[in-house]
């Protein structure tokens, strides 16, 4: 299938001599839900103000739908949404104002009734005469997506898009990319709240000083490298791992008292059955046993960590 | 070419102004009364004609001017500034809206509202004067060509500007000094010679002298050297902003 967005050795060097990209490429499929994830300063804004229009790329191209967002500028950024990350509104205009606005700068007819939807859907429409700035941040935030949303785009940028919403916001917010997902609108968020990605994304591309370090589906970036660790709680204190068990990599953990065998979930043998009859002969006795599976958040400190 | 963003854009700014009104059209009315107080009053009772012209009649297409001008500056430059100033900009630039599309939005909008103010004054002005206007469809044709051209000065000043102190410096230290020394209370033959040369460097009289042309059918200098000199103006604006533009000067990063 061809890709939706196609990124191709695009770099960006600002004026201060700050490289912000560095010879990206990435594709984004029609109707998924890519979760960009990266530290402060990582690239993630830039590469999404490059697509949409604000930034001028220093090198490198990006198509949607095969257009060139230079070129064809107009057939691209009609395609597109863009909730920014920073709260910015108009402080004197009313929230039905800005948003039809919104609409009619996209080249869009006055739609009063799709309007209307979107803010029944954002649970805006009882605000709809109030003037944006009598909004709290929450709400300022709905607008903004109403306003991203307004002209019916195929393709929705959120950048930072819960950052600073409370828990309910939250929610809400992934049942709408959800909902969006169904009606076949492809969603690019920039995150720094894991669960998120880990929440709605179906694939997750990890961006670190301008470089995309890695791109891969939620699922099989978990099973490749995810890890999924048994831990006992043992009965008596053990001083050290006696030579019986050596070979199963074992950690001592809270002084003795806790045994953790990390395991492949996916491999033929997990080994466990074996430690468990060895733990035995050995006289070993547990209380309890659990175990954890990393997360997605494991996965992402671990590549982005800085060699020390 | 994007009409709805065009319109979107005007009507947004036009908007805007009705949210400003008392800003917007009772101050520079009310200024303009108060000019007539000063100069007609007051130095009107010494100065009682100038090329056959009664003082208060004379200074009225000066005082359209300046108002004029300083509106279309103030206007243009606030408009473009704001988005800028609070971020919405973004919204601008990640639209299918070409750069033009966004100047006729912006500047048309910033045009209409200091014309609709210059033909206002021009009412006001009727209250304190009797006027006649000799050629309405030129006076029509300087009052908009000034307004689109110092309309599109006022955008690039907004684009330009880092701050609030640098929208307000143009408008005030030169556009202000410029309209007052520019023949707006005075014809330019009452200088002395060398003063008469060197007012000739002052654009401003260019706009005032045939804008007064259009009223009395007197002028300090030759009405299609006037007209020259708006065109002139008006091009260097639209070529600077078609530079800003194709550079992303002040927007794009």
């Amino acid at each position: 299938m061809h890709p939706l967005i196609s990124i191709s050795n695009l770099s960006k060097t600002y004026e201060s001599g700050f490289q912000a990209l560095k010879n990206v490429n990435l594709e984004i499929r029609k109707g998924e839900i890519l979760a960009m994830l990266g530290p402060n300063g990582a690239g993630k804004t830039t590469l999404i103000s490059i697509i949409c229009g604000i930034v001028n790329p220093s090198a490198g191209t990006v198509t949607i739908a095969g257009n060139d967002i230079i070129r064809d500028f107009r057939a691209t950024r009609s395609m597109i949404g863009l909730v920014p990350q920073e709260l910015t509104t108009d402080a004197f205009e009313t929230v039905w104002a800005t948003t039809r606005f919104s609409r009619r700068l996209f080249g869009k007819r006055s739609d009063p009734a799709f309007l209307e939807k979107v803010l029944r859907d954002l649970s805006l429409w009882d605000k709809k005469d109030d003037m944006l700035m009598t909004l709290s941040g929450g709400m300022k935030r709905r607008v903004l997506i109403a306003k991203a949303l307004s002209h019916e785009p195929e393709i929705l940028f959120l950048d930072e898009p819960t950052a600073g919403v409370d828990v309910e916001l939250r929610k809400d917010m992934w049942r709408l990319v959800e909902t969006l997902r169904e009606s076949g609108v492809t969603v690019i968020l920039t995150t720094h709240y894991i669960e998120e990605a880990e929440a709605i994304a179906d694939r997750v591309a990890v961006i670190n000083h301008g470089e995309i370090i890695l791109v891969e589906d939620k699922a099989e970036l978990m099973r490749k490298l995810g890890k999924k660790q048994l831990t006992l709680e043992l009965h008596k204190k053990l001083d050290s791992v006696p030579n019986r068990l050596s070979t199963y990599g074992l950690e001592l953990a809270s002084e003795g008292m806790q045994l953790i065998y990390t395991y492949d979930i996916h491999a033929d043998r997990t080994g466990i059955t074996a430690l468990l009859a060895d733990l035995a002969k050995s006289r070993i006795k547990f209380r309890d046993l659990k175990t954890t599976q990393s997360s997605l958040e494991d996965i992402f400190v671990t590549l982005v960590k800085e060699p020390t | 070419m994007n009409i709805h963003a065009i319109r979107a854009i005007y009507y947004f700014e036009m908007a805007r102004t009705g949210r400003t009104l008392l800003q917007s059209v009772v101050a520079p009315v009310i200024s303009t009364a108060l000019y007539f107080v000063v100069f007609g009053a007051a130095i009107g009772s010494r100065i009682t004609e100038i090329d056959g012209i009664s003082y208060g009649a004379f200074i009225v297409p000066g005082l359209i001017m300046l108002s004029l001008l300083m509106q279309s500056v103030t206007n243009a430059s606030f408009g473009i500034y704001f988005p800028k100033f609070v971020g919405t900009i973004y919204e601008l630039l990640s639209a299918p809206v070409s750069f033009l599309e966004i100047v006729i939005g912006y500047v048309g909008a910033a045009a209409t509202k200091s014309i609709i103010l210059g033909l206002i004054i021009l009412a006001t002005a009727h209250l304190f004067v009797p006027l006649q206007i000799a050629h309405p469809v030129w006076m029509l044709l300087f009052l908009v060509l000034t307004a689109i051209t110092f309309s599109l000065l006022g955008f690039i000043i907004g684009i330009w500007a880092g701050n609030f102190e640098q929208l307000q410096i143009v408008p005030l230290l030169i556009i202000t000094p410029l309209v007052f020394l520019g023949g707006s209370f005075y014809s330019v033959n009452m200088l002395p010679p060398f003063w008469q040369k060197v007012t000739l460097f002052n654009p401003v009289v260019y706009l005032v002298s045939g804008f007064r042309w259009s009223f009395f059918e007197i002028s300090d200098v030759g009405v299609g050297l006037s007209l020259s000199m708006i065109g002139l103006f008006l091009v260097i604006c639209l070529a600077t902003v078609w530079w800003i533009f194709k550079t992303g000067y002040q927007i794009k990063s």
